[in-house]
């Protein structure tokens, strides 16, 4: 969240001068001069850092291009040790990648967790379109969720039934981290609320909530999930491993996003709440239609920061042996023939990560920006 | 200004809404955990649920296409096929070291066919029971033949790799105490990462199974780099497991685990099984025939045997097909005919 | 932070109105929604309360902590204090906390530090280094940190063995099995030496203090440092000659299969380490910059116009102000670290996490086992909120 403040101090940089520079002041060797050259050590860091930078972008082209063995015939993978620490072998993504995509889902069915990728990534982008944000969009994503479910079980239309411990690889990550986001939010709103009540319980109740939550790690609400959720429940009854975790990510989440929701609620001029008072609305009635509304618009951007914060957290199932992205990438090289290639696994992994991750950062920042110019006009 | 974040916090209200009503159908209200009728619920639920390893090769591992294989998974095939006639009526559970007692404890699987030691304080305390040993096997260590070192006693002041929350660093402590010899371990949970860290050097020895030692050795491009030391510094019999007080579905996983044995010593394979009804041995005839009446002593089908023999074959195939390409010899493993410990009670 | 708005009109009420027993009064509506929602959660815990002592029961589980007290016989890789496999789960979990704590502490430093270099070098004059800064901390912000802390893990094993360590300088060796560094043999003196140096150290800022409260009554200014190097120099120096001056090298040596003697950083160590400062150190460049952009470049023209040198401009005008805007959220940064640092039990870093984890798997008691690891976690969080909010309050405006 730290880059709010940044972008909009970023963006008060006082414009260039309305008079054309004289010819020695613009063009290339100009630009050059001012940003890489403009004094001796200016230039000495300059030389540095790129040599490191040519230098390292050329081992990387080396090992990660010239020298790589992009696929193996029949797992016989001894071309690609012999090339150990020069070359990368990516003969194990050509093998692997659908094992790294789709996990243990069955083979011939993997166009239905593809399907989903897809039906989610669409999710989001139709999600991000301001024109969007109306009561409609609330159907697409039941529509849409509820889609991905039936194609993700089977069992009607002729789809085969396929049980969730099957299920794995990059559609556990979306579905832990967008549902987590669908329950997470709702509660947070609720909690936010509850922090900020003049009801002493209700508001114990919820700090006591928010502090425990952000006081431990991730980690041990997962071992909890795993090993603690089943003696909770009474005999006979069971939840599933991977509800269990999802469990775990929205009770954190909701913590955080909290937080996150009361800040939008803090920074609400008193008069706000005084007005809505002097109209004689109710409680429900004044946080429905006159706090909730302003204060939501205004947590947006912080909203999709901690959301690709959980993004990257559901990783951590990794711990307790749910087969997501991260998961599937280390199960597909503990195959002997394949073992000893993390980097490659990594690389490929990480990269998966980094395009959703960037997206939404950059998407986040455009956001606020568009928000905060409103705002100062 | 557009009211977009009250439709905003709308829509989300609503999602919320509609998928509360969605995903109550995750919750499966499972058979009741404790009461010994483990065997009943998985009839009416038409499917075996068998908690396997997340990964371990020769035991239980999916391949590239997501088909669990390995020996730990023939027997869920093993014991899904004596119950219903049919080896692909199973579902398979990864389960890690940690969870495995809570998730059978709890009902989330049926049977625990993971590589678990018996030992008494599991047996005990954790409110399971082990129904048979289906692999012994025994702790050893595992060097590279460059470091020169032909016994474990020599590994005084080494580097040893070893995974934790299993009975296997205790075995480690206890021995290097007994033997005086001082080493520095490197203790990592996860099965790839700590073999990893020992090909990498590491470490200079790496402790486990002699079956995973082995299984490790035959995976590497020069198993004649790797050196197993001779000595085996514990006793690890492997065993399924299931809840306590459970005793006719611990019969059923019990007595598949005999017929496997008993196919074997009777030369009975997955090819010739079909014949074997009209054997002229009385007990190999009381097995696979339709009226040998030994089924529905334990409540299962007629043909419960020929089926399981069908779908995985005898205990022999079983090991050959899925720890043999591994490298591991049958050893204790063999039946007790040959001299091994693997003994069936009779079929009568 | 927990200002609640208070209602208008009960200001405008009289002090003591009747409770009337209607819907209508909102102290009536307040109790009943109280009693309903704190019923309802207290009924949700009974219930599973219930369930689990139940169930422990059925399962024939053992409950308790008398296991801290039995024999662990778990090895531990690098420990501070004394350990051996004999000892009791209790030490053994004390050696974890220790751990974490190490990693914690030696990774807010460093991320600090280095956050702080790559948030002033995004906002560096030089193209080049502003952007590779900029670049940096967008990539390592959109990985998961544990993706990073596993490829860090994989990298650091590619190293050479300990027979072909690597030797950049004499006695330093990297190899896989870690950083060896050559260490003084630690003796009572140094110790000794060590306390003359944090007496010192406090002697020092207590006198920089007066010199301080001195200055603002009669505007002389009194020079610190020879104070400083008298008390955080010289005096340890005269303990450690006093006691006799011990000066052993420890040299680290490659006997049989390791390397000993000498200080060793284990890869493990190592790995989370870098991950941990490497991923947080983004998240500081940020928070840093952020902070230096929030003081109006306007402080510092009045700073200099006032005559004060740029060191002066930097220590007294503009970071003051600057921390104003750093510290809250870099709190939560350094307690980030700390929670993150539970990660260690997936690359084999021995934290209070991954040995907790061991005696749950051992003794099968889970419940117990998690209660350790949160309240472990719960206390250091406290404890780092209740310092920062110190520090917080310190450094804040204060308004006449």
């Amino acid at each position: 969240m730290s880059d709010i403040t940044l972008d909009t101090a970023a963006a008060k940089v006082p414009k260039a001068a309305p008079r054309t520079p004289p010819a020695s002041q613009i063009g290339l060797p100009a630009w050059l001069r001012a940003n890489l050259f403009s004094s001796w050590i200016n230039t000495a860091v300059t030389l540095v850092v790129a040599y490191f930078l040519v230098r390292w972008a050329i081992g990387f082209v080396e090992w990660g291009i010239v020298n790589a063995v992009w696929s193996v015939p029949d797992n016989q993978t001894q071309a690609c040790r012999d090339l150990r620490g020069i070359g990368a072998c990516w003969a194990v993504i050509t093998e692997k990648h659908r094992f790294i995509l789709f996990g243990t889902y069955p083979y011939e069915e993997h166009w239905r967790p593809a399907l989903c990728v897809l039906l989610f990534v669409g999710l989001y982008i139709v999600s991000a379109m301001r024109r969007f944000w109306r009561k409609e969009l609330a159907l697409v994503w039941i529509g849409v969720l509820t889609l991905i479910g039936v194609l993700m079980w089977g069992g009607v239309a002729g789809l085969t039934y396929v049980p969730q411990e099957r299920w794995g690889g990059l559609v556990i990550t979306l579905i832990l981290a967008t549902f987590g986001l669908a329950f997470a939010f709702p509660l947070a709103i609720v909690v936010a609320l509850g922090r900020r009540s003049s009801l002493p319980a209700i508001k114990a109740l919820c700090v006591l909530y928010v502090e425990l939550i952000r006081g431990v790690p991730l980690i041990s609400l997962l071992f909890m999930a795993s090993v603690m959720f089943p003696l909770f429940l009474p005999e006979g009854m069971n939840i599933d491993k991977l509800l269990r975790a999802q469990l775990a990510i929205i009770l954190f989440a909701g913590a955080y996003l909290a937080e996150v929701v009361r800040g939008g609620l803090q920074s609400l001029s008193k008069g706000q709440y005084e007005a809505a008072d002097a109209l004689g609305l109710s409680y429900w009635q004044k946080t429905g239609f006159i706090i909730l509304p302003q204060a939501l618009r205004m947590v947006i951007p912080p909203l999709v920061n901690t959301f690709i914060g959980f993004f990257k957290d559901t990783s951590l199932v990794l711990i307790i042996g749910i087969f997501d992205l991260l998961t599937a990438g280390k199960t597909a090289i503990i195959e002997p023939a394949w073992q000893g290639f993390g980097i490659e696994v990594y690389l490929t992994v990480g990269a998966i990560y980094f395009v959703f991750c960037f997206a939404m950062s950059k998407y986040s920042q455009g956001l606020e920006a568009e928000l905060n110019r409103h705002r100062a006009r | 200004m557009q009211p977009f974040g009250l439709s905003f916090a709308r829509a989300l209200g609503t999602v919320a809404l509609g998928l509360g009503l969605v995903l109550p159908g995750l919750a499966r209200a499972q058979a009741p955990a404790g009461a010994a009728n483990t065997f009943d619920a998985v009839k009416s639920r038409g499917q075996l649920v068998c908690g396997v390893n997340t990964g371990l090769a020769g035991f239980a591992q999916p391949d590239s296409q997501g088909v669990w294989r390995g020996f730990d998974a023939e027997y869920c095939r093993a014991i899904a096929a004596a119950i219903f006639g049919d080896a692909t009526k199973v579902r398979f559970v990864p389960t890690t070291a940690q969870v495995r007692f809570t998730a059978l404890q709890s009902g989330e699987v049926d049977v625990l066919s993971r590589n678990t030691t018996w030992t008494l304080s599991r047996d005990t305390s954790l409110g399971l029971d082990f129904a048979a040993t289906n692999f012994f096997d025994g702790q050893g260590f595992m060097v590279k033949t460059s470091l020169g070192v032909k016994s474990a006693k020599e590994l005084e002041g080494a580097t040893i790799c070893v995974q934790p929350g299993t009975t296997t660093e205790q075995n480690l402590s206890d021995w290097s105490r007994a033997n005086r010899i001082k080493f520095t371990p490197v203790v990592i949970e996860r099965l790839e990462e700590i073999v990893g860290a020992y090909i990498s050097g590491r470490c200079d020895a790496y402790t486990t199974d002699v079956s995973g030692l082995a299984a490790t050795r035959s995976a590497q491009p020069k198993p004649d780099d790797h050196l197993i030391l001779p000595e085996v510094i514990s006793k690890e019999p492997l065993a399924l497991g299931v809840r306590q007080g459970d005793a006719r579905f611990a019969d059923v996983v019990r007595w598949t685990h005999f017929l496997l044995l008993s196919a074997e010593e009777f030369g009975v394979t997955q090819a010739n099984v079909d014949k074997m009804a009209n054997d002229p041995r009385p007990e190999v005839k009381r097995m696979f025939s339709k009226d040998g009446g030994l089924g529905p002593m334990l409540g299962l089908p007629e043909l419960w045997a020929v089926n399981v023999v069908k779908a995985v074959g005898n205990y022999g195939e079983l090991f050959d097909r899925t720890l043999k390409p591994i490298g591991i010899q049958r050893g204790p493993n063999a039946l007790w005919t040959t001299g091994g410990l693997q003994y069936s009670p009779p079929f009568r | 932070m927990s200002q609640t708005t208070i209602d208008p009109r009960s200001l405008r009420a009289p002090p003591r109105r009747p409770l009337r027993l209607s819907w209508s009064d909102e102290r009536v509506r307040a109790i009943v929604w109280q009693v309903l929602v704190v019923g309802v959660i207290g009924a949700i815990v009974w219930w599973l309360w219930s369930n689990t002592v139940h169930n422990l029961e059925v399962r024939r589980i053992a409950t308790g902590f008398g296991f801290l007290g039995r024999e662990a016989g778990l090895p531990i890789a690098e420990s501070l204090i004394e350990y051996s496999p004999t000892d009791t789960y209790l030490r053994a979990l004390t050696v974890g906390l220790l751990n974490t704590l190490k990693v914690a502490v030696v990774g807010i430093v460093l991320a600090t530090i280095l956050g702080t270099v790559i948030g002033i070098a995004r906002l560096s004059k030089n193209w080049l280094l502003a952007k590779i800064a900029a670049v940096y901390v967008e990539v390592i912000r959109d990985l998961p940190l544990l993706l990073q802390l596993l490829f860090w893990y994989a990298l650091l094993q590619g190293l050479p063995g300990p027979r072909q360590a690597l030797n950049p300088v004499q006695g330093v060796f990297l190899s896989n099995r870690g950083l060896k560094l050559p260490w003084i043999e630690w003796q009572d003196a140094h110790s000794f030496a060590l306390i003359a140096f944090l007496l010192g150290a406090a002697g020092t800022w207590l006198y920089r203090r007066a010199a301080i409260a001195k200055r603002m009554q009669d505007g002389r200014p009194r020079a610190v440092w020879p104070v400083a190097v008298g008390a955080m120099l010289v005096l340890p120096v005269a303990v450690w000659a006093a006691l006799g001056a011990p000066w052993v090298v420890d040299w680290p040596a490659l006997r049989g299969f390791n390397f000993r003697g000498g200080l060793n950083m284990s890869p493990e160590y190592f790995a989370l380490l870098l991950g941990l400062t490497l991923y947080t150190a983004g998240f500081i460049a940020e928070i840093v910059r952020a902070g230096i952009l929030a003081v109006p470049g306007g402080q510092w023209e009045a700073a200099q116009a006032l005559g004060l040198h740029p060191g002066q401009v930097l220590r007294q005008i503009v970071l003051p102000q600057a921390l104003r805007v750093i510290v809250p959220p870099m709190t939560s940064q350094y307690l980030n670290i700390t929670k993150n640092s539970s990660l260690a039990v997936a690359i084999g870093y021995q934290d209070i996490v991954s040995i907790a984890n061991t005696t749950l798997n051992q003794t099968g008691q889970a419940i117990e086992g998690i209660a350790i690891i949160m309240l472990v976690y719960l206390t250091i969080s406290l404890s780092i909120s209740f310092f920062m909010n110190w520090y917080n309050a310190r450094i804040a405006l204060v308004e006449r």
